[in-house]
């Protein structure tokens, strides 16, 4: 399972790239196998506002419709509108694959998502 | 919650790391390797199902075929031994108990092939309406095991552990025969629009027939197939799945399916309710619809007409793995079922624009 060492993580198997006070958002290597083959990919229209823990997107694979929830609340500043008609980019390449960049409310926020390593222990235990 | 049931092969599942599911109380692989692949397989190669879980009922004694007739809404007094039929069993009101697969040993011998999760209901359903005829009702489920070998290369693979030609059994016919040394019910049928055959087995022997399959076909590209592909495939090819297209408040005739239902033959349960349905013409439909907006319809979706009213709702839904196209059926007003017309689906907050189109996603692909 690839994790890079570099990225933050949610319970929700999201990552989280921060640059400041804005925050890049994908989901994991663990979350696309889950879902399998990605078909679609909602994406939210650039300015709304997100409480944390709210859905932002929803992506699609070909048997379900799963949530994406926002790991701190905050401003989208930005959507991946490459994946409007490749949603399949995030099975090859989830860590390339941004969905949104999000201004966030309060930095303190970020505190709580998890490294690398915790979030490495998170998976192997949803997996037993 | 109740424990899961099992099929015969669930240890051959959870061997090989398949994804399992709970299908209507059963403890179900969904995929293998993973559905778009495991769709392609079977489009292009084969694909091999554990569909176990179906249930099985043989009605027996003198007044079978005519018991049977009573059931079905298709004609099954056209039927000689060793052919099968499919057909829908309708309650009084018109509405679908069950679609089911009729196999004919003899006039006094026919096996009913029902839905895993209409089993109990549909075996209570018999017993009641054969009472007053010389008929024995067995649920058989248990004791059988039942595999589906589907796709192009399935005739190929199937002639390596029989001792006669495959081609030999035609379309929607069966034999009696040995498979790998294990006598199974054969029957040329499926549910994946492909060529290919299902096959009954002893439920303990189930696992060494599934073997002798997958080691046939492993150079012929072979790949273990889950519920999630059976759904695509069959959704694909237009064919009905039970709790989606149909119900016991969807009559047959409103899924498309008049072409199973012989209102001129003998009288059967709901025929008269299906008659006048005919006659009054019907006030909702099954269509099929393309999407042209953004987003994948899903079964239980709404449905809406161009000035916003609501007129249906989606059965079934995917972007369809070899159709290339975002496609759904949905039981829609008549008035808006015309090809062509334009609706809208309710996908959460929004609503994404569709034409009604043919339902004919995918051309079968049955050796008849």
């Amino acid at each position: 399972m690839n994790i890079p060492e570099d990225l933050k993580y949610t319970r929700e198997h999201e990552w989280v790239k921060i640059d400041g006070d804005v925050v890049t958002i994908g989901i994991t290597d663990f979350a696309q196998s889950e879902l399998g083959d990605i078909v679609y990919v909602e994406l939210p229209e650039t300015d709304s506002e997100f409480d944390g823990d709210e859905s932002f997107s929803t992506i699609e694979s070909v048997k379900a419709a799963s949530d994406i929830f926002m790991p701190v609340a905050g401003t989208v500043v930005e959507v991946n509108g490459d994946l409007e008609d490749n949603a399949a980019y995030i099975n090859e390449d989830p860590y390339g694959s941004w969905i949104v960049k999000v201004k966030v409310n309060n930095e303190d926020d970020l505190d709580g998502l998890l490294s690398a390593r915790e979030y490495r222990e998170f998976c192997e235990k949803e997996q037993d | 919650m109740a424990e899961l049931k099992k099929t015969p092969l669930n240890g051959i599942h959870r061997e090989a790391g398949a994804r399992m599911i709970d299908f209507g109380g059963w403890d179900m692989p969904v995929q293998y390797s993973g559905l778009t692949d495991e769709h392609r397989a079977v489009r292009e190669r084969a694909g091999l199902f554990d569909v176990s879980h179906m249930g099985e009922c043989r009605l027996t004694g003198k007044d079978s075929e005519r018991a049977v007739n009573r059931l079905v809404t298709n004609d099954i007094s056209l039927m000689t031994d060793g052919q099968i039929m499919y057909s829908p069993m309708c309650n009084e009101q018109g509405g679908t108990v069950d679609d089911l697969i009729v196999y004919r040993l003899d006039r006094e011998n026919f096996f009913l092939v029902i839905n895993a999760s209409n089993t109990d209901k549909d075996v209570a359903w018999i017993r009641e309406h054969t009472k007053g005829y010389d008929v024995t009702v067995t649920d058989e489920s248990p004791q059988w095991g039942q595999l589906a070998l589907q796709g192009p290369e399935a005739q190929t693979i199937l002639s390596d552990l029989v001792d006669f030609p495959p081609g030999d059994i035609g379309f929607f016919t069966f034999r009696t025969v040995s498979v790998a040394g294990i006598e199974v019910i054969l029957s040329r049928s499926g549910y994946t629009g492909e060529d290919g055959f299902e096959l009954y087995c002893p439920a303990e022997k189930a696992a060494a027939l599934w073997k002798a399959l997958m080691e046939a076909g492993s150079g012929k590209g072979i790949l273990p197939c889950g519920l999630g592909a059976r759904d695509t495939l069959r959704f694909e090819a237009a064919l009905p799945l039970y709790g989606n297209e149909l119900g016991d408040d969807i009559s047959p005739l409103e899924a498309g399916l008049g072409i199973f239902v012989k209102l001129e033959g003998e009288d059967f349960i709901g025929r008269a309710a299906l008659l006048k349905q005919k006659d009054e013409g019907l006030k909702r439909k099954i269509v099929g619809f393309e999407m042209t907006g953004k987003g994948i319809p899903r079964h239980g979706y709404p449905v809406f007409d161009g000035q916003d009213k609501e007129i249906g709702v989606v059965t079934t839904g995917y972007a369809a793995p070899t159709v290339g196209k975002t496609v759904g059926l949905a039981l829609i007003d008549a008035g808006s079922a015309a090809l062509g017309t334009e609706i809208r689906i309710g996908i959460r907050a929004k609503k994404a624009e569709a034409l009604v189109c043919s339902k004919r996603f995918y051309s079968k692909k049955y050796k008849k």
